[in-house]
């Protein structure tokens, strides 16, 4: 049976089916076969350049696929408009590789963005939904500062808080570790686990971070040359024999010096 | 037919052409579906309109100086000094004005637009937005479109104003212009429909500066530079529109609104 006819599992969030895609006549999705389940984090492995961040963004509707399918809870989002990518795009939080928070709002008003564009009017609701999600993200006080203000790890937990504000059932994560230092990077790897086990979101994290896969997957899949070369769990990545896989994990480029 | 599109430049003229439109298209269906986020407008009305009149205010000034002090020293050696209040004013209402605060506002906010919203794309703010289920048009076009739209044709009045009392000010006091000539001439010569005209080019101006703004914002790639080259195109690219639709408003309003009828 080929990819195209395999058979939408019930406990998949997203699937993706011989997604593929161009960019400047190169060709970086080679036909992207992926099933996410729900309440999992998957890691998405592969080489800076590879395709990573581009097979996430085509996710939430912010790149349209050459071809191939992408379903969310069933629902094909490949082929939709703009405006109707809007209900798609309010199951799920992105967070940005450099956090991407609105530089002419402080903390907070980012933050309370999703909310207010939601049409909630009520201050207080607001105000208490804020300081749960700073508290989640362990970043309390903060709400007065400007975004300019706030160091590269601070800046990513304020756009996971942003993220995780409307309460989305999945949550991308773009290189959530790329440009931290290790301790901030555990807090941030931290940070996923828990809101995975205190939400129950279904996460999807693009990273080269073996420590921080080996910290928070359930399963892990290698994208390499435009295609999914491996997916499985952690366990079975690390038993794994295949020389690519061994190499990436073991970081060997077979350079000669 | 093939002919004009064998050019490269013409195309990407027309290519360029149809994104404004189709950006001005979409911007003007959220205004007229209700999608306006008034306290938005009301923020921008402040940053364009209120922002923009020391700039425009200057600009009338001196330019309608200036513009007194040349026609006196034309008309004047003709012995025809009582005229000039007259033609400035028409001047000033029919072109200067409108043309002036068109270009000045070009300068200040179709630049600030371009480099704000195309900052905004290259930090990936764009994509945050519509991450969060918030579609750009809506949220950064719209409200600078109709903020722009109602404060043109307000700082095109401001303009016209400052330079016609710059204008008495040069005349009556520099000049020695008889003030009763002067202003009786200008009043009689000067109609309302100049004053509209001013008004519909403002805002026809207002049209292009943010359309062309926000389109070369939306456009920006390759970062810092992406950002300075989209900025110096709006203004460039406005400017120009600015000055060569004014052509064809003129001729096309001068036969809704006839100049001279008086003279």
């Amino acid at each position: 049976m080929s990819a195209l006819q395999a058979k939408p599992s019930q406990g998949n969030l997203i699937e993706v089916r011989d997604l593929r895609q161009t960019l400047s006549g190169q060709e970086i999705l080679r036909g992207v076969n992926l099933d996410i389940p729900k309440g999992q984090t998957m890691v998405l492995l592969g080489r800076s350049g590879g395709g990573k961040s581009v097979f996430l963004r085509h996710l939430i509707g912010l790149m349209r696929p050459l071809s191939g399918s992408i379903r969310i809870e069933g629902e094909e989002i490949a082929g939709l408009e703009e405006r109707e990518l809007e209900p798609v795009r309010r199951k799920i939080g992105m967070l940005f590789q450099d956090g991407a928070l609105f530089d002419s709002m402080t903390v907070f008003e980012n933050i309370a963005f999703p909310l207010r564009e939601r049409g909630e009017r009520n201050e207080n609701l607001i105000r208490e939904k804020v300081a749960r999600s700073l508290e989640l993200v362990s970043l309390m006080g903060q709400e007065k500062k400007m975004p300019v203000n706030l160091s590269g790890g601070m800046r990513k937990r304020a756009a996971l808080a942003r993220a995780i504000i409307s309460e989305p059932a999945c949550i991308l994560y773009d290189e959530p570790t790329a440009g931290l230092d290790p301790i901030v990077s555990d807090t941030i790897n931290r940070l996923i686990r828990r809101l995975q086990s205190q939400l129950n979101v279904t996460s999807v994290v693009v990273t080269h971070d073996m420590i921080s896969t080996n910290h928070i997957a359930d399963r892990v899949s290698l994208l390499r040359e435009g295609k999914i070369h491996f997916d499985g769990s952690l366990k079975e990545l690390h038993a794994s024999t295949d020389p690519v896989i061994t190499d990436f994990i073991e970081g060997r480029s077979h350079e000669i010096d | 037919m093939k002919f004009p599109y064998s050019f490269p430049l013409t195309r990407a003229f027309c290519l360029y052409l149809g994104q404004v439109v189709l950006l001005a298209g979409e911007a003007f269906t959220s205004i007229f579906s209700g999608r306006v986020r008034w306290r938005l407008v009301v923020n921008q009305i402040v940053e364009i309109g209120f922002g923009s009149q020391a700039v425009v205010i200057i600009t009338g000034i001196f330019t309608g100086a200036v513009f007194t002090a040349q026609i006196f020293f034309q008309f004047n050696a003709l012995n025809m000094s009582s005229a000039v209040g007259p033609v400035v004013s028409i001047a000033l209402c029919r072109e200067l004005g409108p043309v002036l605060t068109g270009l000045m506002v070009a300068g200040r906010v179709g630049a600030a637009m371009s480099a704000e919203i195309g900052t905004m794309k290259v930090t990936e703010q764009i994509d945050a937005l519509r991450a969060l289920a918030v579609n750009p048009v809506d949220y950064l076009v719209v409200p600078r479109a109709v903020a722009m739209m109602v404060s043109m044709p307000l700082l095109v009045g401001e303009c016209i104003f400052f330079a016609l009392t710059a204008s008495y000010y040069v005349a009556t006091q520099i000049l020695n212009v008889n003030s009763v000539f002067f202003l009786q001439h200008m009043w009689f010569y000067t109609h309302s429909r100049d004053m509209v005209m001013a008004m519909i080019k403002g805002f026809v101006f207002a049209l292009i500066v943010v359309f062309v703004g926000c389109q070369q914002g939306l456009t920006t790639s390759n970062g810092a530079v992406g950002v300075g080259r989209s900025t110096t195109e709006a203004v460039v690219i406005s400017s120009l529109t600015i000055l060569m639709i004014n052509f064809f408003l003129t001729m096309g309003l001068n036969i809704i609104f006839p100049a001279g009828g008086r003279f």
